[in-house]
């Protein structure tokens, strides 16, 4: 084609998993266009300034399973991505002041007993060669598992060989737990109430699950698959995940992709089941026969597609994809650095866990089954600012937690509830670092109603959908639709809601347009 | 003393399965009890005079046909009636009722949701796609699939192949089906939640987890596997009570020669050497035979009755690791006459079904946080059941034997051990349920027999009081139970098996896990198999 | 609260008391709940009379929607396989309608009753589907089986007595026509369909007029030999036209247990329903690979050798092995033939195959087993001018 208006590829929505199939496709020499609603790219990567001076990463505010392939192939590094902190050690918050560090393998702490050590040494060493087994399919398609071909067969002997070659008892004991709730084998394995609750708290987040939940151990080996691609703790990216975000639009737009925010798009134009472009809310009309959707599958086909477009069975399974969310994220602008009791200054910058025990954190959990958000709530807690002066005010410091459970069907409405869900967090905070509530600027609770209505996902679910063993592999986002193709000819989708899943990973970004190109070849 | 072929420990309906089949095939078998009566959870007892409950076990569908015909347990007693009916109360006063006739049914369901009435079509259809993918594996012994073995590699290609030939959709609903939680499931094909309760009713029974937690589909499947004469899904009385199973066996088994000694509690497995010898009474008796079969679960019998020293130290982990929850309780209640109940009309043909009280998914999962908590369900689901109405046996004429079983209830309450008085208000908030629907019910009561979680334990010798042996979540399921490398009935050491529900395909009054631990045992004698092969799948 | 009576086993249909009269023989049958008559007095003077002079059936039980909604004429047509754009006000259209896999659910009818209301009408009920079909769609569906009492009024001389009911032009409503008219202080709704391929009509009401209307037609057709006729009359006429039945031809795909007993439209000779080339439509793309890459079975309609008919039996080809199996047989009086509807494994059943029934029959307690040479069709037996013709013949 000669023509330069002419576009080979839109994608719609700047998460980091659209700037990454961007930059894979520009990479190798398609004309991409990408249509980003909001005015800045990144999606729920972003870093958002909630308050005059103050920024803070809008959601996930740690980065712990980035895939170091798609940092070295996109060259990330040279686009801008460094980190403030990396390898960050986690403190399993106490009440009584008396906590526990845990850095990789090893845990310390007053009540820790030597077999404390020695277990959670044994029991971290054995999560993270089931992550590898885990891992094996993540940087391809998910394989199909009856109409398959040879790569599909390649990629199931791969997973079954990985998990055998651990051993005869090592792959019998994955078999087990796979499907097993994190409460049980935590209690199989480990002794310390506190190390329990943080590990709990690692298994459930980001889902409508207690550790009690059959499938939650699922949770924690996809949470330490990040181990698995050299992340050994998480990391802070400089100046917050909006920059992971920034990095690969800059190496996208590098290779030739264009990036338009600001440009929110209403529908998907099809004809004759085939893409034909996409429409604007404006009414421009970009034509184009291949689209890649970066939003969650539930709002790809509900709205920008329409279901009418689809065929019902497609339709229902769709509309059945299990996506409850539940994470809330609190902002908090500090006039100080706060001081949590027990807790050496220059731990403060670690990561910060409230979840004193697998009990609490399944307490917690009950009451977002009916709709009400939890009275004891857990908390995953960063204050970049110990690492990056540019997220605040001289001297000052921004507070970010992970909170949960906050569901998005919360019976009296979050308009209602916001501000009362965030006094109770707030006063949760403050009973384990007294006298924060004094150095508190501003503040912003940002509720699942929030997410949905800022990032478009829908019932504001952080992963585009469970991450459960029914919504997993050749499962995700359903059966009949697992491999980024869609019955709609020249869609795809790229989204956290396809397989391998959530986080910031960006493999569903690289596998989508991997895929493209194998499909791209032999279609029109 | 006297050495015999085998000796079985437990005379639950799988020990007498097991060793029927190893009677049948000439060996000289002993089965020993501890209770003066046989059965286990198996059992008819009258405890109060002139009636006799089914006081564990109540109900029956799941037995195999294939063994029940095998070992001809009609001529020893065994008659299994259908029940048809059922019934959820709910609280405004009306009720959801399932009708026997397709299209009498279709209305009932109509009444509360025409959607939901024909979607139950559908919903029928899938669940029995599930079912006929798992019931050809009842009698089939689970492969090792770490293993090698041409005959394990067989089993799993059989495995592989029933998968593959679902189709990919199919496949994925499968893998879907035994991965999610029944709330989940039934919210994909209904929107009235009394229809949804009456279902999720056998995804939560004897399990101690909730309806919106993953794996409960899959235990509405083990409640929908079975069958009254062909017709699979269906439920029966057995006529005179479980206890008539148990009688049957029994008389199989001592047909073929087998020697059944009661109020004789095995104290400990004999092993010496890696291999058995028989087992020690708690009398201080010793009785020997080189295969020793244990019916116990697997806590029982590798915690309880064998020693630390005799097994190795990673099996004695994955027994204290054995999921094996206490978390159903049981009511026995002697009547006076029937009782009518708020809503239904008299004599109505629900009645003879099961009954439950509690109309919506919120009040069943909050049932189960109580669990959690350490206490007995406030509001609980109970599955209640009056086979007099059809059983003329079990009760004098006009007088009722009501089976009402309850979930949830904790093996040990947050207070403690369940004492006497705790035990009281257990039956108190279950009588209570019944009689807010029942205005008559509890001037009828004559006798109730109320039964804890430690109760069943201390009586019956179930871990827990785990109506199932054992979780029957994924972790413990095909060659995962009981657990991982020891899923196909050979324990250990040498000459000692497993044939409980705790083992391949579990719990449920199926005598399957006797069945093919026989067959396992007879491979391992080179002795032809005398355990007959499924039905061949319609 | 609830009434406390326990509710009936089977319903009676409006039409009921008049039923209940005429069914001399007291042959009744469940039909979808319903207290249906298999037969009133004698299936053969029945028979006769729907293809001589004039019969009444009633079809109330069959499932009815009324779908209602600026999407109802969009909405319909993404549900089937034919091109539903082309039905205007007044026309009706038979269809099929198919799962995501190309598998017929159900056949039937659809009634464009105004701009937009349909209805539609079923042997099966499909309101799970339909809802989920109604995804995106500004649609109302309603289940109205019970709010419409009909009549399947069928025969040579059914017009003449409508005419004499005064259902003035009625003479001049063509095949698949559907219209209003006024019926003492009621509306009847008339369309010319039916389930016999000939001459007759559909006749809806509503159920408190149900049993004048039966009256009204008795009595306007006493000169033309009109006969209440029940289903196992009906069971003949069917196979005589062709048609086939849910339940009976194949299994409803939502309903379907066992892999490959469902039928795509082209395994059920319903091809000619199927409009690949309109715009999205449930089962499109399915069908569109079943078109490239071959069907697995072929409906056949046959012409079997002897008389006894073919029930239940299975198909041979030459070699004398089985290719499939009947699914409906009768012996048909006016055709006067032996015909079996079969669905036969791909390729067999082509026109000109030979291929054999294997057939049972009982004389005298005991039985006999025939093979019979089959012989496909590929035209209608039973095609009659007057089924066609508009004006509408007198006989």
């Amino acid at each position: 084609m000669t023509d330069s208006n002419h576009i080979d590829v839109v994608i719609v929505g700047a998460g980091h998993n659209g700037l990454v199939s961007a930059a894979y496709l520009s990479k190798s020499g398609l004309k991409v266009l990408l249509l980003e609603a909001s005015n800045k790219v990144g999606g729920a990567a972003t870093t958002s300034e909630f308050s005059e001076g103050f920024s803070v990463s809008e959601c996930a505010h740690f980065l712990y399973s980035l895939h170091p392939t798609i940092v070295k192939d996109l060259q990330l590094a040279d686009h801008g991505l460094s980190y403030a902190a990396t390898d960050l050690e986690t403190i399993a918050l106490s009440s009584d002041g008396k906590h526990i560090r845990i850095a990789g393998s090893v845990i310390q702490g007053e009540d820790v007993t030597p077999s404390d050590i020695d277990n959670y040494r044994q029991f971290h060493a054995q999560m993270k060669r089931f992550a590898k087994v885990l891992a094996t399919t993540f940087a391809d398609r998910p394989p199909r598992l009856v109409n398959n071909d040879m790569k599909d067969k390649m990629s199931l002997l791969k997973l079954g060989w990985n998990a055998r070659k651990m051993g005869k008892q090592e792959m019998q004991e994955l078999l087990r737990i796979g499907a097993i709730n994190i409460y049980d084998v935590l209690n199989e394995n480990l002794d310390n109430q506190l190390l329990k609750g943080a590990l709990s708290l690692e298994a459930v987040l980001g889902s409508h699950t207690g550790p009690r939940s059959p499938n939650t151990v699922l949770g924690l080996l996809y949470r330490r698959v990040g181990e698995t691609f050299g992340f050994n703790g998480p990391a802070i990216p400089t100046g917050g995940m909006g920059n992971v975000s920034n990095a690969i639009a800059s190496s996208a737009t590098s290779l030739g992709a264009t990036i338009r925010t600001g440009s929110r798009v209403e529908r998907i134009l099809i004809q004759e089941q085939k893409v034909a472009g996409v429409e604007l809310d404006n009414g421009e009309i970009i034509n184009c026969s291949r689209v890649i959707s970066n939003a969650d599958p539930k709002s790809t086909f509900s709205k920008l597609v329409g279901y009418p477009q689809l065929e019902t069975g497609f339709s229902r399974r769709a509309a059945n994809i299990r996506m409850k969310g539940n994470t809330a994220k609190l902002h908090l602008a500090l006039d100080a650095l706060p001081e949590f009791a027990g807790l050496n200054a220059n731990d403060i910058g670690s990561r910060l866990v409230i979840a004193p025990d697998p009990d609490y954190v399944e307490s917690a959990f009950n009451h977002a089954k009916y709709g009400e958000f939890s009275e004891h709530p857990i908390m995953e807690i960063s204050i970049p600012s110990v690492h990056d002066t540019s997220l605040a005010p001289a001297g000052k410091h921004v507070l970010s937690a992970v909170v949960q459970y906050a569901p998005h069907n919360l019976k009296q409405g979050w308009s209602e509830a916001n501000n009362e869900f965030k006094a109770l967090l707030i006063d949760l905070l403050e009973s384990y670092a007294p006298g924060l509530k004094k150095l508190i600027v501003d503040s912003e609770l940002l509720s699942p109603a929030d997410f949905e209505s800022r990032f478009g996902t829908t019932a504001g679910h952080w992963h585009h959908g469970e991450l459960a063993l029914d919504q997993f592999l050749m499962l995700r986002p359903f059966p009949g639709m697992s491999q980024y193709t869609t019955p709609i000819g020249g869609l795809f989708l790229c989204g956290a809601g396809c397989h391998p899943g959530g986080n910031v990973m960006g493999l569903v970004g690289r596998n989508c347009a991997n895929t493209l190109l194998e499909v791209g070849a032999t279609s029109d | 003393m006297k050495k015999y072929d085998a000796i079985v420990i437990g005379a639950g309906h799988n020990g007498l399965t097991n060793a029927a089949y190893l009677a049948k095939a000439g060996l000289d078998v002993l089965v020993l009890e501890k209770n003066p009566y046989i059965g286990g959870a198996t059992v008819s007892r009258e405890l109060h005079e002139g009636w006799m409950y089914s006081n564990c076990s109540y109900v029956c569908s799941l037995l195999r046909p294939e063994i029940s015909r095998d070992l001809n347990l009609p001529k020893f007693g065994l008659q299994v009636i259908p029940y048809v009916g059922g019934v959820t109360f709910k609280r405004d006063g009306d009720y959801f009722g399932n009708y026997d006739d397709h299209e009498r049914q279709y209305r009932e369901i109509a009444r509360h949701s025409k959607r939901d009435a024909n979607a139950y079509e559908r919903y029928t259809a899938d669940v029995t796609k599930q079912t006929r993918f798992i019931r050809p594996f009842l009698l089939r012994t689970p492969p090792d699939p770490t293993s090698f073995k041409p005959r394990d590699i067989q089993e799993l290609l059989y495995l592989a192949k029933s998968f593959y030939n679902l189709g990919e959709k199919v496949l994925g609903d499968t893998l879907r089906f035994w991965t999610m939680s029944i709330g989940d499931f039934l919210d994909e094909y209904f929107e009235t939640d009394v229809i949804k309760c009456h279902l999720a009713g056998s995804g939560i029974i004897g399990t101690a987890l909730g309806v919106y937690s993953p794996g409960t589909a899959y235990v509405l499947l083990h409640h929908y596997m079975g069958e009254v004469d062909g017709s699979v899904g269906a439920w029966g009385f057995a006529r005179g009570g479980m206890g008539s199973v148990a009688k049957a066996l029994a008389g199989a088994f001592q047909s073929f020669g087998g020697e059944i000694r009661a109020d004789a509690e095995v104290d400990r497995i004999l092993a010496t050497g890696g291999r058995t010898s028989g087992v020690v009474l708690a009398n201080g008796d010793e009785i020997y035979a080189d295969i020793v079969v244990s019916n116990l679960d697997p806590k029982r019998t590798f915690l309880d009755i064998m020693a630390e020293e005799d097994l190795p130290a990673s099996v004695v982990k994955q027994a204290r690791n054995f999921k094996i929850r206490g978390s159903s309780g049981k009511l026995n209640i002697a009547l006076d006459g029937l009782p009518t109940f708020h809503g239904l009309p008299a004599k109505s043909p629900l009645m003879t079904g099961d009954m439950h009280f509690i109309d919506s998914l919120e009040r069943m999962e909050r049932a189960y946080d109580d669990w959690k908590n350490g206490t007995w369900s406030q509001d609980p689901y109970v599955d209640m059941l009056i086979p007099t109405q059809v059983d003329p046996t079990m009760a004098p004429t006009g007088k009722h034997m009501m089976s009402v079983f309850v979930q949830y209830a904790p093996p040990k309450l947050a207070t403690g051990e369940w004492t006497d008085k705790d035990r009281d208000a257990f039956g108190k908030t279950v009588i209570d349920q019944i009689g807010t629907y029942s205005p008559n019910f509890k001037d009828l009561i004559l006798h109730a027999e109320v039964r804890t979680p430690q109760d069943i334990e201390d009586e019956v010798g179930l871990t827990e009081g785990n109506i199932f042996q054992g979780e029957l979540t994924f972790d413990q399921l095909l060659f995962n139970r009981p657990f991982p490398g020891y899923a196909q009935y050979r324990g250990p050491i040498k000459g000692m098996y497993m044939c409980s529900s705790g083992t391949h395909p579990g719990g449920g009054v199926m005598s399957a896990p006797g069945a093919n631990a026989a067959r396992e045992i007879l491979m391992d004698l080179n002795h032809p198999s005398t355990v007959p092969e499924a039905y061949p799948d319609d | 609260m609830t009434d406390s009576e326990i509710p009936p086993l089977l319903l009676q249909t409006p039409f009921h008391s008049r039923v209940a009269d005429a069914c001399e023989i007291n042959l009744w049958e469940d039909w979808k709940g319903y207290t249906t008559p298999a037969a009133y007095s004698n299936v053969e003077l029945e028979y006769f009379a729907m293809r001589n002079s004039a019969s009444i059936f009633d079809i109330t039980p069959m499932t009815k929607y009324r779908i209602t909604g600026t999407d109802g004429h969009a909405y319909l047509d993404r549900l089937v396989t034919r091109n539903l754009k082309k039905l205007d006000v007044g026309r009706v259209m038979y269809t099929a309608w198919c799962n995501d896999e190309g598998k017929v659910i159900d056949d039937g009818t659809i009634f464009h009753i105004n701009d937009d209301t349909f209805i539609l009408c079923s042997q099966e009920r499909h309101l799970d589907w339909l809802e989920w079909s109604a995804l995106g769609f500004d649609v109302k569906i309603e289940d109205v089986t019970e709010q419409i009492a009909a009549l399947s009024f069928q025969g040579p001389t059914s017009c003449a007595i409508l005419k004499k009911m005064d259902l003035e032009g009625v003479e001049n409503l063509k095949p698949f026509d559907l219209h209003h008219y006024p019926f003492q202080q009621t509306e009847l709704m008339v369309s010319r369909t039916g389930f016999t391929a000939d001459l007759g009509y559909e006749l809806w009401i509503s159920p408190e007029h149900a049993e004048n209307l039966w009256d009204a037609l008795m009595k306007a057709g006493e000169d033309y030999n009109i006969k209440p006729v029940g289903s196992e009359a009906l069971q003949i006429a069917r196979v005589e036209a062709g048609f086939i039945q849910a339940g009976v031809e194949f299994v409803p795909a939502e309903q379907e247990v066992r892999v490959e007993r469902s039928r795509s439209p082209y395994e059920l000779g319903l091809g000619w329903l199927v409009h690949l080339k309109k715009s999205n439509f449930n089962g499109q793309q399915a069908l569109k690979e079943e078109k490239l890459n071959g069907s697995r079975f072929r409906f056949t309609r046959l012409d079997v050798q002897g008389n006894k008919p073919a029930e239940n039996s299975f198909i041979f080809n030459q070699q004398k092995k089985v290719v499939g199996m009947v699914t409906s047989a009768a012996w048909v009086p006016t055709a006067k033939r032996n015909i079996a509807f079969a669905s036969l494994e791909m390729p067999w059943g082509k026109p000109g195959d030979e291929l054999w029934a294997e057939i049972y029959y009982l004389r005298e307690l005991k039985w006999a087993r025939v093979l019979e040479k089959c012989t496909v069709l590929e035209e209608p037996i039973f095609d009659p001018e007057r089924r066609h013709a508009t004006p509408a013949l007198d006989y």
